[in-house]
């Protein structure tokens, strides 16, 4: 994926900062200073008050009721669908099925797809900075059908290491799925080189979006992905809320995940037929408020743009990777900021990142540590788990400034 | 809360300066485990005699908390019968959890850990090591009452 140069017009934080009312509370006597992100974000106003909107006045099921809440819900549901699908390029908000998030759509896709199509043989390539929800998934399919995984290594700097991919990508690969922004290393992959590679050799992609979508502009046609799963509590929606894109003749072809009311057409003793894509896949009642809650997320970060909230976060991740080699952190992950995002992963001065974490708690400053879920990236690493910052669109340079000097607390209290 | 509640002088001397931290080789008794949450590890080691803990040691990195937690613990049970272990780490998690008033002369340094409990997500680093040693020494209980109906 290719970065833009020109820099947009900043974001204007400060007025961000004021949808955002978490962030005026304290933690410990001080100011709240949120660095994670990366793990969930904060909610704005314009989110919360959709939510109960929806609850105040168009509470019903969808797709069923034959009365004005009914057609309301369903209109506002739908209605998410198509700003979801917009914000992401898809051709049509049928490619969009919604999903509690991104861990629950890569499951879909090992089981709806891979339990069909995957054969003894069959070779899944994965690459060792996945989050675990793109690994295990793959484990219990290639369990369930013989296909076996294969990895791309890792450089020192944290990126895919594709001098060998030749080899690891072949006849034999069916799917590559690859996360588009590691959510422990930072790293951008450039996912749209990968799709090509796939493509090449018959094999589809898969990207884990859950870091990526938040934060960069995406366009599933011009990245030429297959499939791409996003978590909608990371990009200021409500947790539980988020989908996957996925080119519709594969959704159709795909077997059914979850079976249940609202998926089927016809139900005998024996056997069931089932809607059209995307609702073969939404059985029972869905999270209905969070999804419409995800459309105003959607409507709230197309305001800012997408290009504008990745502007933004390349240059507040470059002030804080500077601050913080500067202090004495060691960064795990790219430091080239056109390479990477605000996932910021780093050891200082040996203070184990859970009693780091302690002290900055105390200060005020929340940042997430242990393995992020990526321990295989630990591991890579020699690291048990590391310390993470990451950074939003309502991040600043002071909050940055904050961090380093709970730093500097910690330091005093290790005496190192 | 202050800092130092939790990260008390002797907490980090036990970190800095861990006690029994080797291996311990013809140990009879041994146990690994880790806090899949965090990446902690541990591995208690003990040579039991007559009953008693003649001598440990643990391996392991991690975090200040679960590691002081281990150095202390090797001393608090050395020299103790399996028994009165098994008892001690009864009421070092007794006290984690906030239940059980901890008693000076037993407990030793290990009262500098108190302060955790109000850190609620640190308690199970903590709580680690003594984990380990249960399982150590229970492992010990399970061949001595399996032994009698031979093997």
């Amino acid at each position: 994926m290719s970065v833009t140069r020109e820099r947009p017009a900043a974001l204007d934080v400060a007025r961000i900062r004021q949808d955002f009312p978490i962030l005026s509370r304290t933690v410990e006597g001080k100011p709240l200073v949120y660095l994670d992100s990366a793990a969930t974000s904060q909610k704005p106003r314009q989110v919360l008050a959709c939510l109960q909107e929806f609850y105040e006045r168009h509470n019903a099921n969808v797709h069923r009721g034959i009365y004005l809440l009914s057609e309301e819900a369903t209109e506002l549901y739908e209605g998410a669908r198509a700003k979801v699908a917009a914000f992401l390029g898809a051709p049509d908000p049928s490619c969009i099925v919604f999903t509690r998030g991104t861990t629950e759509s890569i499951n879909l896709v090992a089981y709806a797809w891979g339990r069909k199509f995957l054969r003894e043989g069959d070779e899944i390539l994965l690459t060792e900075m996945e989050h675990h929800s793109n690994i295990v998934p793959w484990q219990l399919a290639a369990r369930a059908t013989g296909a076996r995984l294969r990895y791309v290594p890792l450089t020192d700097d944290g990126l895919l290491d594709l001098s060998d991919l030749g080899s690891l990508l072949t006849e034999r690969t069916r799917l590559f799925a690859v996360t588009g922004m590691s959510n422990a290393l930072g790293t951008l992959n450039p996912v749209r080189a990968l799709a090509d590679a796939a493509h090449a050799v018959g094999a589809l992609l898969l990207v884990d979006g859950a870091q990526l979508v938040p934060h960069h502009p995406v366009d599933v046609v011009a990245l030429d992905c297959d499939f791409l799963a996003f978590s909608g509590h990371k990009m200021l929606g409500p947790t539980a809320s988020g989908g996957l894109y996925a080119r519709r003749e594969l959704l159709e072809a795909m077997d059914p995940f979850l079976g249940g009311g609202e998926m089927i057409l016809e139900v005998f003793p024996d056997r069931s037929t089932y809607k059209e894509p995307p609702y073969k896949f939404e059985a029972g009642t869905m999270n209905i408020a969070q999804e419409v809650g995800l459309g105003a997320a959607v409507d709230y970060l197309t305001g800012l743009g997408m290009e504008n909230v990745r502007a933004h976060e390349e240059e507040l991740t470059a002030y804080a990777l500077e601050r913080l080699v500067e202090a004495g952190a060691r960064i795990i992950g790219p430091t080239d900021v056109s390479v990477r995002g605000g996932e910021i992963s780093f050891w200082y001065r040996d203070i184990h990142p859970h009693d780091l974490a302690t002290v900055l708690n105390e200060e005020g400053v929340a940042i997430r540590a242990g393995h992020h879920c990526a321990q295989l990236v630990m591991r890579r690493f020699g690291v048990p788990a590391t310390a993470r910052a990451s950074l939003y669109v309502y991040n600043t340079r002071e909050e940055v400034d904050a961090l380093v000097a709970a730093l500097e607390r910690a330091r005093a209290v290790f005496g190192v | 809360m202050a800092l130092e509640d939790i990260y008390k002088e002797v907490i980090l001397d036990h970190y800095k300066n861990p006690r029994n931290k080797r291996e311990l080789p013809g140990a009879e008794l041994s146990c690994s485990r880790n806090n899949p949450l965090c990446g902690d590890e541990i591995t208690v080691f003990v040579h039991q005699e007559d009953g008693r803990v003649a001598d440990i040691a643990f391996q392991g990195s991690g975090c200040s908390i679960s590691q002081s937690s281990a150095s202390m613990m090797t001393e608090a049970v050395k020299g103790r019968t399996l028994g009165e272990a098994l008892e001690l780490a009864a009421s070092f998690r007794g006290m984690m959890a906030g239940e059980v008033e901890p008693d000076e002369d037993a407990f030793g340094d290990l009262i500098a850990l108190k302060g955790v409990v109000k850190y609620p997500i640190r308690i199970k680093c903590a709580v680690l090591a003594w984990d380990v040693l249960q399982e150590a020494l229970e492992g010990a209980g399970e061949a001595a009452s399996r032994s009698p109906h031979g093997a």
